[in-house]
């Protein structure tokens, strides 16, 4: 494979006085690109929009620029480069690379969209590099490049003779970087596909400071806020006289609906947290689940939803019914509890200031920051520190805005810590939902229409117009209603896909019950539907979801009786992936007891099974865990639960088995960090409808006699 | 404020805290061990696990003045460098996610190995059900433990 590059794609090239190669490229960008300026870092390496670097030592230096979450990425980009330039895995050196919007577009963790977004780029900055000290070899030992090959950071000759990359880098550097390049086959990738542990692991098991709770800085303040305890109050007065008297406090300072309190040390400002006396007024409602409840169902009672999506006549496919099945699904609001609590350092400098901490999208932050204070984005630099989870919560910049202005208050550096309290209950959650569905089937049991009304809060569009079955079936309809809550509201890994695909795997299985198929020729036939005769717009490849289901029921030996275990089927397409799932049950004393979940994924070519397995894993169990036990309730805008005394996650003894398995397609990579979890909800209430007869229609599960372990 | 003196991974530390300080926010915030997590302060997740005297404990909940004159081991404690066998099986099986949850996993896992080589799965999970993680390794923390408990045989 051989693609043409444009000259701005690898701008620069340079070899540093102490020698070595220094390719510049443009990790992300498509076509435009603005050369850098060369800036000095190490002593042996230069970096300009340096993404690579090679020291005579035969160290290779490669940056990754998005931010880490535990979705592996600063693994999985660096091995890309290093497999196209068969470079030594173990003389790589990954570094994280700070905000830069200049070098870098897309330094965002979220969307599962990173490598699909940069593995072509990735791999021709690898392939450029080598390519160039080939031809420095070749020079050296005055032979054609075709008599040279490559290995693990040598360059040899066809004689037996040999020079490592470093030493061949100072050279390399001297030489145009080239306008085609060719790519490996992929059959001969001798790292991607293979497990490589993560970069960080040596530092996280030896705890080294790497989050941004652990961040510390020369005369750095602690300080934690207190915002209003319920969605809806604004502050009206507080009184801080006995909190400033206390050890160590340096300030309580009030802005923005919030009181800070700021000392030398975490503890002392939590204590004196508990002695300013606050009084909060009402700004807006002050909502309770119970109102949620009720909201819902005028919303699906009302004739004013926005159609999303129209196929065909659904009233006439209802009214011609051999029989119309009906259900509604619902799902509470959850936060997003990441082992990190919410954090982030700031030292505001009057005319620029200097951020450090978790974030998913740093740039927005920078922005958001610089507007606040009417500066240039470039005077707000934020350093990128390891993320103790995120699953969303972190693509949102409040936490990061308001350490900014404390510093700008009190003039002083800060760091800002939220008490796992603060955490859950002053969230910004995956809302709750109901989704009311309706189908219509013939004789034979075929699907002959199918409507889904999404009733969200703060969701915008609560549905997902053109996820499959749509598609497939001639009269559709897709409609929501949304519902403006004081309560805020964001992205929860997998948005809006991680109910929705509960509510609509469960209810095609009860679909398929009523027309009496099983639910996997159900799903089949509907595919083969779609291959022959689409209906209208179609976003999903049929063919990849019917080998991601294939391949699940048949290691899971789907239809083949297995004595005393139950299997719930579930499959679902989302960033670009396909994962189908067999969740397993026992009936123990009439209970459903989960005892194993199996996973079939199609995310395209894996970068690193290790860590892809892990991932699956992972999100299998937050699934389950969420699916569960995940409730957060209100009374009077004020959250419940708000610490895991209250608020239950999911814990080691509660896992099944699970056992991983990937679609060997060759197709390009699409994102893992989050399609393994939407299908499991609907695996889980699948098999326990299996198990004991009863069909679950609201999570959590354990909250319906569910239990896990 | 009252003078701590601390034995802590074989060496002394002075802290001139507060009497009811937790050991978790002494190590945090003035003796820079930060390998050990605050999670949620109230010993229901576990990052924040420390050894006591060889116990595995919630730091978060332990006044500094109960553990003046005890022998305490922090993650940093393990080994500096990765060698302790559960560091070692937590590498090899490549356990973490976002990591921020295993310097507690570890010291759990780490305290049960001390005191009984050979532990059944029914006694992992004993000992490992009050240690949350989000990321959901807990597979791996499972494989990782009995690794370390092999090589600790070896
Ligand atoms: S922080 Fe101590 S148990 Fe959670
Ligand atoms: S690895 Fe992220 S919480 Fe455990």
């Amino acid at each position: 494979m051989s693609t043409n590059q444009s000259r701005r794609d690898f701008f620069k090239t340079s070899a540093t006085a102490a020698g070595g190669l220094v390719l510049g490229f443009g990790w992300f960008s498509s076509e435009a690109f603005e050369p850098g300026v060369l800036t000095k870092t190490a002593a042996d390496t230069i970096d300009f929009n340096a993404y690579l670097a090679i020291a005579p030592s035969g160290i290779i230096t490669i940056y990754s620029p998005n931010p880490e979450i535990g979705q592996g990425i600063k693994t999985a980009f660096p091995i890309i480069v290093a497999e196209e330039l068969d470079a030594d895995w173990s003389k790589v050196k990954v570094e994280q690379a700070p905000l830069d919007t200049k070098k870098f577009e897309r330094q965002v963790t979220g969307g599962s969209g990173a490598i699909r977004h940069s593995w072509e780029r990735l791999r021709k900055a690898g392939a450029t590099a080598r390519a160039m000290l080939m031809e420095a070899a070749a020079k050296k030992w005055s032979v054609p490049i075709s008599e040279c090959s490559t290995s693990k950071g040598f360059v040899m000759h066809s004689s037996g003779k040999k020079l490592s990359y470093g030493e061949l880098a100072t050279d390399a550097a001297q030489i145009a970087p080239p306008t085609t390049v060719k790519l490996k086959d992929k059959s001969n990738f001798t790292l991607i596909g293979t497990s490589v542990k993560g970069v960080d692991s040596k530092d996280i098991l030896t705890g080294k400071n790497l989050f941004g709770i652990d961040y510390k800085r020369e005369g750095m303040l602690n300080a934690m806020i207190q915002r209003p305890p319920a969605f809806g109050l604004k502050l009206k007065s507080f009184d801080a006289t006995e909190a400033k008297k206390m050890p160590g406090i340096t300030d309580v300072v009030s802005f923005g609906n919030k009181v800070a309190i700021v000392g030398k040390t975490t503890w002392e400002v939590m204590q004196a947290r508990k002695a300013v006396k606050i009084e909060w007024e009402k700004e807006k409602d002050l909502e309770s689940s119970a109102d949620h409840d009720r909201i819902f169902k005028e919303m699906l009672n009302s004739t004013t939803a926005t159609v999303h999506r129209k196929d065909g006549d659904i009233e006439a496919a209802f009214k011609n019914a051999y029989k119309v099945i009906e259900a509604e699904y619902q799902c509470p609001f959850l936060p997003h509890s990441p082992m990190e609590p919410m954090n982030f350092f700031a030292h505001f400098k009057g005319d620029s200031i200097e951020m450090a901490g978790p974030s998913q999208t740093p740039q927005s932050a920078q922005n958001q920051i610089a507007k606040m204070f009417n500066m240039a984005p470039e005077k707000v630099t934020i350093e990128l520190t390891r993320m103790g989870g995120g699953f969303g919560r972190r693509l949102n910049t409040d936490y990061a805005v308001e350490a900014a202005e404390l510093s700008s208050i009190i003039k002083a550096p800060v760091k800002v810590t939220w008490s796992r309290e603060d955490d859950t209950a002053g969230g910004i959650y995956r809302p709750a939902v109901r989704y009311r569905f309706k189908a219509s089937i013939d004789k034979a049991g075929n699907i002959t229409g199918y409507m889904l009304h999404g009733a969200g809060m703060n969701a915008g569009n609560a549905t997902r117009p053109d996820n499959f079955p749509v598609g497939a079936i001639e009269n559709t309809l897709i409609q929501s209603n949304d519902h403006k809550s004081p309560i805020t509201t964001g992205p929860w890994r997998a948005p809006i896909t991680n109910f929705l695909a509960y509510a609509e795997q469960a209810f095609l299985d009860e679909v398929a019950m009523a027309g009496g198929k099983d639910p996997i020729q159900l799903r089949m036939e509907l595919l083969d539907k779609s291959i022959k005769s689409p209906v209208g717009k179609i976003t999903y490849e049929p063919e990849r979801f019917r080998e991601a289901i294939k391949l699940v029921a048949d290691k899971a030996g789907w239809g083949k009786k297995k004595k005393g275990v139950y299997q719930g089927f579930s499959v679902y397409f989302s960033h670009n992936s396909y994962v189908a799932q067999i969740a397993e049950m026992a009936n123990v004393k009439g209970k459903p007891v989960l005892k194993k979940v199996y996973a079939s994924v199609d995310c395209g070519i894996v970068i690193n099974e290790s860590s892809a397995q892990n991932q699956v894993y992972g999100a299998i169990v937050d699934g389950l865990g969420h699916a569960m036990y995940g409730n957060l309730t209100f009374k009077d805008g004020a959250p419940q639960q708000d610490n895991f005394n209250k608020y239950r996650l999911i814990r080691y003894n509660e896992v099944p088995d699970i056992e991983v398995h990937f679609v060997k397609n060759g197709i390009d990579p699409t994102g893992l960090g989050e399609p393994a979890l939407p299908p499991t909800g609907g695996a889980i209430a699948n098999a326990i409808f299996k198990t004991t007869g009863k069909r679950l229609y609201n999570q959590p599960f354990s909250e319906q006699g569910a239990t896990l372990g | 404020m009252a003078l701590f003196n601390l034995k802590i991974n074989g060496k002394t530390y002075k802290a001139d805290v507060d009497a009811n300080t937790p050991l978790l926010w002494v190590l945090r915030d003035h003796l820079d061990l930060v390998g050990t997590k605050y999670g949620c302060g109230m010993a229901m997740c576990g990052a924040c696990t420390v050894h006591v005297n060889g116990e595995a404990t919630r730091s978060c909940v332990v006044p500094v003045s109960n553990v003046s004159n005890a022998t305490i081991t922090t993650v940093e404690g393990l080994s500096e460098t990765g060698t302790h066998p559960v560091q070692e099986a937590w590498d090899e099986v490549d356990v973490p996610q976002c990591g921020y949850c295993q310097a507690g996993q570890m010291m759990t896992a780490s305290a049960l190995l001390a005191k009984n080589a050979n532990p059944s799965d029914k006694e992992i999970e004993e000992a490992m059900v009050g240690n949350i993680c989000r990321c959901g390794t807990y597979h791996r923390i499972h494989d990782a433990v009995k690794l370390a408990a092999a090589k600790m045989k070896k």
